[in-house]
């Protein structure tokens, strides 16, 4: 049967490098395929393009591929990235003029545009999906707004020869789904086989979550080689079944529990996964260990593709402010309380303008509030009390962290460690779009 | 004892929604999670944390459960004053759940 083999050269924008250049050079590999795009980068990237036209995609494209082009080349390996993010154009540029530096000229790299409908959909009266209110109550406020876009313009560009893919926001299975199509020849009304190909995207699309990363609970879960973990390669057979496996002698380790983890992650319904080319469902999936670190995937299906492709909306709102101080020993507690206590008076006192407040000891009840912290009970050694607030502007948000800064002199005994910072907000709505308002194009520029 | 005996989980975050996948290390613990832990008990675990509705969905073939939690982030992870924004910490607090002995 014939086989399609693929990889994970990044789960997220700042991934490890070196595991995609050890997928590119020992992996065999038909696709390597880097994910970079989590919903708020592409709002950062669209501030970033307006600062600088030629700019507003993954500031890591050039390394990336410095790192994988040469010994993809020598493999066969053709790449597929969302890195292009608010700027697939430039970015395809850049790629060219890396190529042609590496000494690869005439290579095809396709930019899919498309996805940026900010223009169609500003100031219109379309509902937000999380509040109910029109768009065009966002005013200035909506900084981006990008369709999901599918695996069909990838596996055009596929089609046309590209060697390089570039987009901005797919969605992240339809990165994976795109060569899989275009490699076996299936069908974009094939559900069946779409629904089975959006797994093996959904399993390779964080990369080292799957062989072993972000798994390890020590005596409980334990996997050795995280230091040097191996990112995933996805051998997918034409039945639409798939074994996760890793270069072998790489770290990390690929079992049926990590492979569980990562088909359930994220997911909400898993018998209704909602992705632009597909409607899939997991919920009757299985996996065998066929072998050290191969673990076989089926019983994926699919139902017919959502009529509505979901649009994310980058809004500006506003800024939080930060600060941090430490207390240790006997007391450390009781003095983390009355710094917070101190802070909080002294909010109020100079009139710094919030929106929200948040008040923690980091070390007792930072993370899960009142009722999870509850069950702690013994007195910690250190604490790390924390004040962070919203605020309309940069200016407020600073005052937060001088007035855990004073605390210095003006607090509780023996604070030390005062970190302070300030944080522009870029908040993540959602609308839908009917798919025909949506139109990708694939351009071909070679290098 | 602990569900951390019994079951591994990830969690997972969109928007304002965490979800959390909780998995049986051995198939045959299935039942018994599924017995066990329910919506309810896990919105009650988690208290004030979650504001919103608790919903389970099944998943016999993986052992697994997968709980979607409403309004479980602060807003979200771009918008949270919470320290993990994600609430990717979230799944070992559910692994400290209680279950009876069998």
């Amino acid at each position: 049967m014939k086989t399609v083999r693929i990889g994970a050269g990044a789960g997220y924008a700042g991934d490890r490098i070196e595991p995609a250049l050890e997928l590119a050079e020992k992996g065999a590999l038909d696709y390597l395929v880097f994910e970079c795009l989590a919903e708020r980068t592409i709002a950062l990237a669209q501030q970033a393009r307006r600062k600088n036209p030629a700019g507003g995609f993954d500031p890591l494209l050039g390394e990336r591929l410095r790192a994988v082009l040469a010994p993809c080349r020598r493999a066969g390996t053709r790449i597929v990235t969302n890195m292009g993010a608010a700027n697939p154009l430039a970015a395809a540029e850049q790629a060219a003029g890396i190529a042609r530096e590496l000494g690869f000229p005439g290579l095809r790299i396709a930019a899919v545009t498309g996805d940026d409908v900010v223009a169609a959909i500003a100031g219109s009266e379309l509902a937000i999906e999380e509040s109910g209110g029109p768009i065009s109550a966002l005013g200035d406020s909506l900084v981006s707004a990008n369709a999901y876009i599918g695996a069909e313009p990838i596996a055009a560009a596929l089609a046309e020869g590209a060697d390089i893919v570039i987009t901005g926001r797919a969605a992240d299975p339809s990165l994976f789904v795109g060569p899989l199509v275009h490699g076996f020849g299936w069908s974009f009304d094939d559900w069946h086989r779409l629904g089975q190909a959006t797994l093996i995207g959904h399993l390779l699309e964080c990369a080292g979550q799957v062989t072993g990363g972000y798994f390890a609970d020590p005596g409980f879960k334990d996997i050795a080689g995280l230091a040097r973990l191996g990112f995933p390669i996805g051998e997918a057979s034409e039945d639409g079944s798939v074994v996760v496996t890793k270069v072998e002698g790489s770290g990390g380790q690929v079992t049926p529990a990590t492979c569980k983890e990562q088909i359930l992650y994220e997911l909400h319904d898993p018998a209704r996964y909602l992705t632009p080319d597909v409607t899939a469902d997991f919920s009757q999936a299985r996996v065998t260990q066929i072998g050290p670190d191969r673990v076989r995937i089926e019983g994926a299906s699919g139902r017919m593709r959502p009529e509505q492709l979901k649009v994310s909306l980058g809004i500006a709102e506003g800024f939080t402010g930060e600060g941090q101080i430490s207390y240790a020993g006997p007391g450390a507690r009781a003095r983390g309380e009355l710094a917070l206590a101190i802070v909080r008076e002294r909010l109020a006192l100079t009139g710094v303008a919030t929106s929200e407040l948040r008040f923690d000891l980091i070390g007792v009840n930072a993370l899960h509030g009142e009722t999870l912290s509850a069950r702690g009970g013994q007195e910690p050694y250190e604490v790390r009390a924390r004040i962070a607030g919203r605020t309309a502007n940069r200016a407020e948000a600073q005052r937060i962290g001088r007035e855990v800064e004073t605390l210095y002199t003006n607090g509780p005994a023996g604070g030390g460690g005062v970190t302070t910072s300030v944080r522009e907000v870029l908040g993540v709505l959602s609308t839908y779009l009917p798919r025909e308002q949506v139109v990708p194009a694939v351009h071909i520029l070679e290098s | 004892m602990k569900l951390r005996q019994i079951a591994h989980a990830r969690t997972g975050d969109k928007g304002n929604t965490s979800s959390i996948a909780l998995i049986a290390f051995d198939p045959a613990d299935y039942p018994r999670l599924a017995r066990e832990v329910t919506a309810e008990r896990v919105g009650a675990h988690f208290g004030t944390l979650v504001a919103g509705e608790v919903t389970r969905y099944e998943v016999p073939s993986l052992g697994a459960l997968n709980f979607v939690m409403r309004q479980a982030l602060g807003g979200g992870v771009t918008r949270s004053l919470i320290l993990d924004t994600h609430g990717k910490s979230l799944s070992s607090a559910l692994l400290d759940l209680d279950l009876p002995d069998d």
